[in-house]
């Protein structure tokens, strides 16, 4: 798989396995698990709790390596088993963008700075990021509340914000992890209506991994978790 | 994007009051420098403004400041023989504690050989030097007499004439001047009640020893004042101040004197060395020992400060690493708000320091290069102190923000 050359294919990931802990200990908290993620694609990751939806997001998003198992994104071989073969934080920089259940904004940035932070720590010039920020948070529908701090902000609107930052770096993936919790169902609906917006008109992939299987009628496909595996629901 | 800056401005309140308390800590740092600057300028002030060239004192003492120096007053005549000398002054220096107006004041005692000393190379600062053989007083603002005051010492009544600034002895005691013959009666002054013990018990001493027994008439001068007895002969004073002629060689003058065996002799500069090796030594290094624990208690302060500080924003730390910020952003938001930390502290300290240092007991002296090595210091220790929030962040997992 990880010799197809397809430009469309933003992650593709093979035989991915996590293991905690070790001896009488060791919990496999993923099992060979193979996924695959097109550009402009929704895809919803469902599972109970413990199922391993979180350490998946964690291996895909590169914040932790598998144990066995090879990733990559944009066609860029990132982990050979649990051996970096890139920059790890460099290309999550570049590559990726995340949306948490909690906005996770940065308290003391504006609305406006925190957009313009994931461009900066990108190397991106300053007249640029501020540009793009007020662009990102206008197609968000939340360019009023630039300058304010996000305490100031309701959840849906730090949530928006989270979702610009996340676009700011023109991401191959976005990973959102059940970025809905903390919203009621109407605002919930409205933030994966945005993804969705935002994967066919952002071309970027998006995972969402979520417990809210009323909206499962906006994700392009549909993956289920249990015990560590991964299978295919269809839409 | 400077982050350090909008965190602060974001939490104005809590770091103003951090800085606050490391200014404080800091202005003691500074403070406890500046007094061992003032015990140094106040134990050498006198030697360099008296000015003399050689300082004659008894024989093996290190007198008259670091340790009690007698000297008959006639030496003054004796050095005045040896070629290359220009004056000679007797000096003495003693302490006195009187009550004044309800409060204890402690006066050191000067006296200055009337009539060739005058005074004049005192920094008088209100009112004026000597003018009198007599009953005349010039003493130091720090002991806040007036021009005017009228102060009982021995059995006379001494007017402040003038006021000097700055003039304390190594002791933080204001400096009072007068006259050489009014020094010593203030110095030996007893109470008529002691004077006629004194004179009964010389004469029952006389009649004990064979001297008494064949020259009777000895009894009526033991009776009789101190002065009329040949045996006491001059009076003492504490050393004989010095002034080579120009083109004479000092050291050559002072081998001369110190071939005399009953005086030794010190430069201005050797006498200025005995004070500092001697009493000002140990409180010297008692104050530079308090001065490093300070500057130790100050780092670790600053250290747990700038650790809390960091894990109050560990999950947006953790969040900054997850969207891939680089180390440098991170050490850069820990460190620049370490030194910000520092440098503010350290302003407030000085600032604070210019109120407050007047009002301390002993004289605080700010010396610009002492300034600058605690500039130095501060930033260090601000850096040093950056160090364990900065292991702590670094140790920051990303997927924290995932829990």
């Amino acid at each position: 798989m990880m010799s197809r050359s397809n430009n469309n294919i933003a992650l593709q990931a093979a035989g991915l396995t996590k293991i905690y802990g070790s001896g009488h200990t060791e919990v496999v908290a993923v099992r060979d698990v193979t996924v695959e993620v097109n550009r402009g694609e929704i895809v919803a990751l469902l599972g109970p709790s413990g199922a391993g939806k979180s350490t998946l997001l964690t291996l895909l998003g590169l914040i932790r390596p598998p144990n066995t198992g090879r990733i990559a994104i944009d066609g860029t071989l990132v982990f050979d088993n649990h051996q970096a073969k890139v920059n790890v934080r460099s290309f999550r920089r570049q590559k990726f963008g995340f949306v948490f259940q909690k906005a996770n904004l940065i308290p003391f940035l504006t609305a406006a700075e925190n957009v313009r932070l994931a461009m900066e720590i990108n190397d991106q010039p300053a007249r640029a990021s501020r540009k793009r920020a007020m662009e990102l948070l206008e197609y968000l529908g939340v360019a009023e509340r630039a300058q304010n701090l996000p305490s100031m902000l309701s959840g849906g609107e730090q949530q928006r914000v989270a979702v610009a930052r996340a676009l700011a770096n023109r991401p191959s993936l976005i990973l959102a992890d059940e970025p809905t919790a903390a919203l009621d169902s109407v605002r919930g609906r409205q933030v994966m209506e945005l993804f969705r917006k935002v994967a066919h008109e952002q071309n970027a992939g998006v995972i969402v991994v979520t417990h809210d299987h009323r909206a499962l009628d906006i994700f392009d496909r549909t993956l289920e978790m249990e015990d560590g595996q991964l299978h295919e629901k269809g839409t | 994007m400077n982050l350090a800056t909008k965190d602060i401005k974001h939490n104005f309140g809590r770091f103003s009051l951090t800085t606050g308390g490391i200014g404080l800590l800091l202005m003691l740092v500074m403070g406890m420098g500046g007094i061992y600057r003032g015990l140094v300028e106040d134990a050498t002030s006198l030697v360099e403004r008296i000015g003399a060239d050689l300082w004659v004192v008894q024989k093996d003492t290190r007198g008259p400041f670091a340790e009690i120096s007698r000297i008959p007053r006639d030496l003054e005549d004796r050095v005045l023989t040896v070629p290359g000398v220009e004056s000679a002054h007797g000096f003495v220096s003693h302490t006195v504690q009187r009550d004044y107006k309800g409060k204890p004041l402690r006066l050191t005692i000067q006296g200055l050989s009337w009539p060739l000393d005058r005074g004049l190379w005192l920094p008088i600062a209100a009112g004026r030097g000597l003018t009198q053989a007599h009953y005349e007083l010039v003493a130091d603002k720090s002991s806040r007499l007036q021009v005017g005051d009228k102060l009982a010492l021995g059995k006379e009544i001494f007017t402040v004439k003038g006021l000097t600034k700055g003039m304390t002895s190594q002791a933080g005691d204001s400096m009072a001047f007068m006259t050489l013959d009014d020094a010593q009666a203030v110095q030996f002054d007893l109470s008529p009640e002691s004077i006629r013990i004194e004179r009964t018990a010389r004469v029952n001493r006389l009649f004990n020893i064979d001297l008494g027994q064949i020259q009777p008439q000895l009894s009526e001068r033991a009776s009789g004042p101190s002065s009329g007895l040949p045996a006491l002969g001059t009076s003492m004073i504490s050393a004989v101040l010095v002034s080579v002629k120009p083109g004479y060689n000092i050291e050559a003058v002072a081998k001369q004197i110190e071939a005399w065996p009953d005086v030794s002799v010190y430069t201005e500069d050797g006498q200025k060395q005995l004070l500092l090796t001697g009493n000002v030594d140990r409180a010297r290094r008692q104050l530079g020992l308090f001065r490093v624990l300070l500057i130790i208690v100050s780092a670790i302060i600053m250290a747990l400060i700038l650790y809390t500080l960091t894990l109050d924003k560990l999950h947006d730390i953790a969040m900054l690493k997850l969207i891939g910020a680089r180390n440098s952003i991170i050490l850069g938001l820990i460190m620049q708000q370490a030194i910000l930390l520092g440098c503010i502290g350290f302003c407030i300290a000085y600032l604070l320091g210019q109120w407050i240092f007047p009002y301390f007991p002993r004289r605080v002296v700010l010396v610009r290069g002492d300034l600058y090595s605690l500039v130095i210091i501060v930033f260090v220790i601000s850096i040093l102190a950056s160090l364990l929030g900065i292991w702590r962040a670094i140790r920051a997992d990303p997927s924290e923000v995932l829990s």
